[in-house]
Order: C-alpha cells, then sequence, then structure tokens
C-alpha cells in the first residue's frame, strides 16, 4: 500500500498538525462585527448610517454633559464662567443649579437640620420591605415591618410619640377581640367586633388618651407640617403609601369582584369601574378642591393625606383588575382541589390561589407600581410642590430663571433609578418563582 | 345606613361650619398665630422660594406686611403655593385667608366669585417681545406672525381681540408655561412672545444677549393685579386694604424700614404720625393696635423699597416704575388719605 502511495503522491505527513486557531475572519469580535453588523452590503450600509447618527447624537449632547460647569451661584455666573473656560457662547450645561438646589429638589422645605429623619425613614423602609421581598433576610425583621408604618409617620411628621404609638396599639386590640372575643360571639360577630372595636377606640379614644399620655410623659420630636414636604421625597412618601396601601386593598377588591355574596361583588364593581373611569388628575382635583367645600372651614383635613388616600385608591382599582386576571388565569381545578381539602374560603385563598394568583401578575403588579410612582408628578396641578413642581418654584428665582434641560435630566434620573430598580425587582422575583413551565 | 350615616356627616359639617365661620377671619389669623397666604408655585420676582426655602418676591411681602401687621411677625405666614386653577377655590373654602397672586382684578372676579380686591399692588398689561432681527418696531406691523401664547389665560383672549379689531391675523403656537415659552421662542418656534409686560422683562432679562430682543412699545389690556379676599368679611378686608395702602403711602411721605424708628418718635407730619400711630387712634378702628403700620413698613419696607428689591431697575429683571410710580410722580399709585 505504502508503495502504491510513494508511487502516486510525493509526499505524505505523517504527524497530525496542530490546533490553530479560526481565521481572523471567523472568530471573536470580527466574526461577530460580520455577522451581526456587516453581513451583506445592505446591513453594513444601515450600521454605518446608525453609526453616524449615534455619533451626531453623542456629539451635541455629551459636550453639553461632561464640560457642564458645576461651581456657580447663578445662570448669569454659570455663563460667565463658562464664557471664559470656552469662548463666548459655548453650549454647555449648567449643573451649578443642582449644586445649589439639590437639596431642595430632594426635601422640599424639610428643615436641613432634620433632614436625617427622612432618611431614617427611607433606611427603616428598605429594613422593613427586606423580610418580605428576599427570603434570606432574617425573619426577625418582621417585627421591624410590623412597627415601620407607624416608625416612618412618626420620623417623618414628628410630634409625640404617644400618637403613633396608640393607632399601633389599636391593631392590638384588634388582634385581641379577633382571638377572644369570636370563640364567644362567633365567626361573624367576631368578624364585626374585629373591625368596629379598633375603630371606635381609635376615632374615640386615641386623642384625648395621646394628649393625657402626653403631658405625663413627653416624649417626642420636632414636629413637621405636611406643607414642608416637597421635592422627591413627597414623591417618594405619596408613591410609598400608595404602592404599600393598594396591593392589599387591590387583592382584596379582586376578590370582592369574584365573590358571591351581591352586596360586596356590586360593591367593589362599581367602586373599580368608578374609580378606574374616571382620570386620576380628577380625583385629585376632588381631593384638593371639593372636599374643601364640605368640611368645616378652618379644619385642615392636610392636603397631602387626602392625596395620598386618592392616588391609593386610584391605584387599587388598578390593582384589583390586574389581581383578577391572575385569578382569571388559574384553572377551575386548583379551587376545586382546594374545596375537596376541606379548606374553608379564606385557607383556600391565602394556601392556593393567591400565591398562584399573584406570582401570575408580578409583571402587572409592578407595571402598575411603576405607573404609580410616575403619576405622582400630577400632584403639580393642585399646587403641591413635587419635583416638577419645584423644578418651576427654582426657575422663577432671578438666580436660575432660564435654565431648563438640567432640572427635568435630574428629576428624570432620580425617577429612573427607582423605577428601573423596581422592574428589575420584579424580574428577579418571576426567576426565583418560576417553578413550572420552563 | 350609609345615606344616612352620610347626611349625619354632612349635618354635623355644617353645623362646625356654622360655629366655625362665627369666628371673624382676623380672630382665626390671631388665634393660629399664622396668616395662611395664597401665592403662585413660582413666578420671577413676584414669588419664588430662595435656596432655603424662604419665599421671596413681590406679592410675598405683601402678605408679610399683613402678617407684620397683624400678627407683629413678617415670617409668621404659612405660604399656600396655589396654580392658576386652584387659587380661587382655595380662598373660598377658607384654606387660605388672603390671595396675593398675581391676580386680574376683573368684574366677574370681583362680583361672581364673590372676592373682594382690596387694591391694586401692581399694575401690568399685556406686551410683545421680538428677535431684534426681525426688524419690526411696533405690534400693527405684525400681520401674519406666529406668536406663542400661553394657553387657558385672559392672554389668549386679549390676543384675539387685539389682532382682531386690528384687522391682522396670527398663528397661536400654544404652551403650557413660561419656562416652555422661553425654550420655544429662543428656538424659534415664533416669531413673538406675548405676556404680561413684567414677565417679558423677567424673560428677556434671562436670555444670553437680551440686547437682541425688543419689547414693542404697545401694551394690549390693561392687568391690574392685586391681593383679594373673601366675600363677607369687610373687616378683615379693610385690614388687607389698608396695610396695602400704608405701604404705598409710606413711599409718598417718604417712611422707609430704615428711617421708621426714627419716625415713630413723632414728626411735623400729621399724616406720618396718623400712619405710625403716634397720633390718632387709627388701627383701633380696624381692630388692630396703634403700632401696626410701623411693624408693616419695619419689616417689609415702603412700596418703593419692596418694588426696587424684588422686581426694579437694580434687579435682573429691572422694571422701571411706569404706572406703578407714585401719582406725585406722574403714576397710579394714589393712596386715599389716612385720616
Amino acid at each position: 500500500m505504502s508503495e502504491v502511495h510513494a508511487q502516486t503522491v510525493a509526499y505524505v505527513r505523517d504527524t497530525m498538525l496542530p490546533e490553530e486557531s479560526p481565521p481572523i475572519t471567523e472568530a471573536g469580535a470580527v466574526k461577530w462585527l460580520r455577522d451581526n453588523l456587516f453581513s451583506s452590503w445592505l446591513n453594513a450600509l444601515l450600521t454605518i448610517a446608525s453609526l453616524f447618527i449615534i455619533y451626531w447624537v453623542l456629539s451635541h449632547i455629551l459636550g453639553w454633559i461632561v464640560y457642564g460647569i458645576w461651581d456657580a451661584d447663578s445662570l448669569t455666573e454659570c455663563r460667565a464662567i463658562r464664557d471664559s473656560l470656552y469662548g463666548e457662547g459655548a453650549n454647555v450645561a449648567c449643573w451649578a443649579v443642582l449644586g445649589d438646589r439639590w437639596e431642595q429638589l430632594l426635601f422640599g422645605f424639610y428643615p436641613p437640620q432634620v433632614y436625617w429623619r427622612p432618611v431614617a425613614a427611607l433606611l427603616v423602609f428598605f429594613l422593613a420591605v427586606a423580610p418580605v421581598m428576599f427570603q434570606r433576610a432574617p425573619k426577625q425583621l418582621l417585627y421591624l415591618t410590623a412597627a415601620a408604618p407607624f416608625l416612618c409617620y412618626w420620623l417623618l411628621w414628628g410630634g409625640s410619640i404617644w400618637g403613633p404609638v396608640l393607632v399601633a396599639a389599636g391593631f392590638g386590640i384588634g388582634y385581641a377581640v379577633l382571638k377572644f372575643a369570636t370563640p364567644v360571639i362567633g365567626n361573624l360577630g367576631g368578624m364585626i367586633a374585629t373591625v368596629l372595636v379598633p375603630l371606635i377606640y381609635w376615632v374615640v379614644l386615641v386623642g384625648p388618651l395621646a394628649g393625657a399620655l402626653d403631658n405625663i410623659l413627653p416624649i417626642g420630636i420636632r414636629s413637621i407640617a405636611s406643607n414642608q414636604f416637597g421635592g422627591f421625597m413627597l414623591a417618594l412618601v405619596i408613591g410609598i403609601s400608595g404602592i404599600v396601601m393598594s396591593l392589599p386593598l387591590g387583592i382584596l377588591l379582586a376578590l370582592g369582584r369574584q365573590s358571591d355574596l351581591f352586596i360586596i361583588n356590586k360593591f367593589s364593581v362599581i367602586f373599580i369601574e368608578v374609580i378606574r373611569g374616571v382620570p386620576l388628575i380628577v380625583w385629585l382635583f376632588t381631593a384638593s378642591l371639593l372636599l374643601n367645600y364640605f368640611l368645616p372651614p378652618g379644619t385642615s383635613f392636610d392636603l397631602m393625606l387626602r392625596v395620598i388616600i386618592m392616588v391609593t385608591l386610584f391605584a387599587s382599582a388598578y390593582m384589583a383588575e390586574v389581581i383578577r386576571g391572575g385569578l382569571a388565569a388559574l384553572p377551575r381545578g386548583q379551587y376545586e382541589g382546594a374545596d375537596s381539602l376541606g379548606l374553608d374560603y379564606w385557607q383556600s385563598m391565602r394556601l392556593i390561589i393567591l400565591p398562584q394568583a399573584l406570582k401570575i401578575s408580578i409583571p402587572g403588579i409592578v407595571n402598575t407600581f411603576i405607573g404609580l410612582f410616575k403619576d405622582t408628578t400630577l400632584v403639580v396641578f393642585i399646587g403641591l410642590l413635587d419635583p416638577i413642581g419645584l423644578s418651576n418654584s427654582i426657575r422663577a428665582t432671578t438666580d436660575w430663571n432660564g435654565i431648563y434641560w438640567e432640572l427635568f435630566i435630574f428629576i428624570g434620573l432620580c425617577f429612573f433609578v427607582c423605577c428601573f430598580a423596581m422592574s428589575r425587582y420584579s424580574q428577579f422575583l418571576e426567576r426565583k418563582l418560576a417553578t413550572d413551565r420552563r | 345606613m350609609n345615606k344616612s350615616v352620610f347626611l349625619g356627616t354632612l349635618a354635623v359639617a355644617g353645623l362646625a361650619a356654622g360655629i366655625a365661620s362665627a369666628q371673624s377671619t382676623l380672630e382665626q389669623v390671631q388665634s393660629r398665630g399664622a396668616l395662611n397666604c395664597g401665592v403662585t408655585t413660582g413666578l420671577t420676582g413676584f414669588a419664588a422660594p430662595d435656596a432655603s426655602g424662604e419665599w421671596q418676591g413681590f406679592d410675598v411681602a405683601v402678605c408679610r406686611a399683613v402678617a407684620a401687621a397683624v400678627l407683629g411677625d413678617a415670617s409668621a405666614v404659612e405660604f399656600v403655593p396655589t396654580t392658576g386653577q386652584t387659587r380661587f377655590t382655595a380662598l373660598s373654602s377658607g384654606e387660605i385667608d388672603m390671595l396675593a397672586r398675581n391676580t386680574t382684578w376683573t368684574f366677574s372676579r370681583d362680583t361672581d366669585l364673590a372676592f373682594e380686591f382690596v387694591g391694586v399692588n401692581y399694575y401690568d398689561g399685556q406686551g410683545f417681545m421680538a428677535p431684534r432681527e426681525l426688524g419690526v418696531s411696533s405690534a400693527l406691523e405684525l400681520d401674519g406672525a406666529t406668536v406663542c401664547i400661553q394657553t387657558g389665560t385672559t392672554t389668549e383672549l386679549n390676543l384675539a381681540d387685539f389682532f382682531a379689531s386690528n384687522n391682522m391675523s396670527y398663528e397661536p403656537v400654544p404652551i403650557e408655561t413660561n419656562a416652555e415659552a422661553q425654550q420655544q421662542y429662543l428656538a424659534g418656534a415664533c416669531d413673538v412672545y406675548t405676556t404680561d409686560a413684567s414677565g417679558l422683562a423677567a424673560t428677556r432679562a434671562t436670555f444670553e444677549d437680551p440686547s437682541a430682543h425688543v419689547i414693542l412699545p404697545e401694551i394690549i389690556s390693561k392687568e391690574p393685579l392685586g391681593p383679594l379676599v373673601r366675600h363677607g368679611d369687610n373687616e378683615w378686608g379693610d385690614i388687607v386694604r389698608w396695610t396695602l395702602n400704608g405701604l404705598i403711602a409710606a413711599e409718598e411721605y417718604g417712611i422707609t424700614s430704615a428711617n421708621v424708628g426714627e419716625l415713630a418718635a413723632g414728626t411735623e407730619n400729621p399724616e406720618v404720625n396718623r400712619i405710625l400711630g403716634t397720633e390718632g387712634d387709627l388701627g383701633a378702628m380696624i381692630g388692630l393696635d396703634a403700632d401696626w403700620m410701623q411693624r408693616a413698613i419695619a419689616a417689609v419696607g415702603n412700596y418703593g423699597e419692596i418694588f426696587e428689591g424684588n422686581i426694579g431697575e437694580s434687579t435682573p429683571i429691572g422694571l422701571a416704575r411706569g404706572l406703578n410710580a407714585q401719582w406725585t410722580d406722574g403714576g397710579l399709585l394714589y393712596a386715599p388719605p389716612f385720616r
């Protein structure tokens, strides 16, 4: 055989060639470029055109952003500095307005000496939601979660500590009634008493009791009125309160809409349709203007509280429909399975139906949260100074009149950070809970 | 049951309203220890919070003067920012005690909305601003121009009236806020920008090159801006009216924040003495003490000082006194006698 070979072929390699890396056009960045950007002459053309557009946009914006001036006391000074640095009429940003007013944009008119309080409240909020949001967080934090609403309220508005403590005690009373009165007066009676007793306690007793306790043992921090709130803090307070309260309310409404009990069902349907069918701005005007005529003059039913209530109700109507979508997506067998296990209504909801329905609804729920958070900027129309409102006030001072994009960019960034974080968390949650269907 | 609870609540609310309104506005302000004063959410020179959150401005000074007169403390003011939509409801519902929000005194606002304009603290009028290179020197040459105009204001109606009565046509570019208008105008989206002359001056002052823009000489509307109160409490209206008049009169008689303490010791001029409470008992007639006007002037200065400090020629806004000069200087400011 080898002889034949020797005659027909001049040379036979009898060792293996070492492995070589693929040609440069078939590997690495070049291959990626060829595959993705220059795979045909049309694609190449489009790529170049796109690159040019990106370059054109960036060349106009980047310089404006990067060369922006950070240290000045007014727009006029900004322009003087710019003229000396880059020559007359160069187009650069004047970020100095943020340096001058960032505290106002974040905290509104909150007294600067106590800026630590809203910051602390935000930290408490993060710690309080940690055990709810992440399984790895220590479970002891759940006690903080229960206390957080009252603690945050106290930190933000200040005043005597007894008010929040006594209001919180109302929930304890409600629990005690549920625990001890239900065996005596039966389920329905117990349920009604659980709602009524704390309500009566809150309305009748808390005020005088708090006053009395404050006289005996005055513990408190400086009280801050709602009209001092502003800026991004206002957006966060309204947004977070709305988010935290609208989820449970939305779940109840969604269950109510599916309920067989006539009154509860119709109430839920009417509530959802009416609240959802009217624009939020109309509800805000109702809260700020119409309610004033019904309340006796002189009663100051806090405007911010009114806004929070309206935003919460509005978001909960949306939330209810999102969750109803999740409930409807569950196969009938899940409900029947729960029944066949002998679970009562609340048990089956808590253990079988809602965990699945909520999991399906996560993208919709977070979508509603993000929408609600951004909708807080609408309060500018009723004269509350949220970031957008403050940007208007800042432009109204002679120092900064004429500033435009810088403020909007800063506000936009703040909102983006919050909304993007919410979006990432929802994706994390979806991946974590993806136990089936994959 | 729900209905009866609702009606019951309404009845209680009504009853409480009856009781509460038995208290006069002055008593309410004094027992509260603070004056609730409605201002704009921000208008250059007239009202805006500074970096430390203190409200400053021409309208703000009126609030402070009233607070100084009534409560003895110019900082005892709760400023309530109001928008164009919320201002009148805030006043009529009692959320604020007075409104000092560059509001034009018109027939229907004074009568139909049941308010009491207590005077005029700034005589404004609608004007036009155009780039110098457009080469117009009069608003009558604006036929066919595109005009940036804030929607939903009286300026919009005035503009339509002016062009119609002069048989000219225009194309409106509707905009929402003054800041947006500046951007649109500078970007060339419109040939001319129209708003109140004070606003035009403030806007032009912020431009890179103010001299490249001219404010046309025509003023096409009357905009008397002044503080207002609710109908139904004339004593309170009197206090606000005469505080404003006092500021104007103080300028006329040369009382300033610097010399008010000295003049309060007594002067040759009986009118000055009556304003400052060293002669007569004018303060008691409006339910205040004798020093009410002293405190107001000491706190914010007289009308001229307020004007110069906030919008006058020494500020970037640089408004001339014009119609807002004293009647002795050919303006319209004419405080009735303190007697």
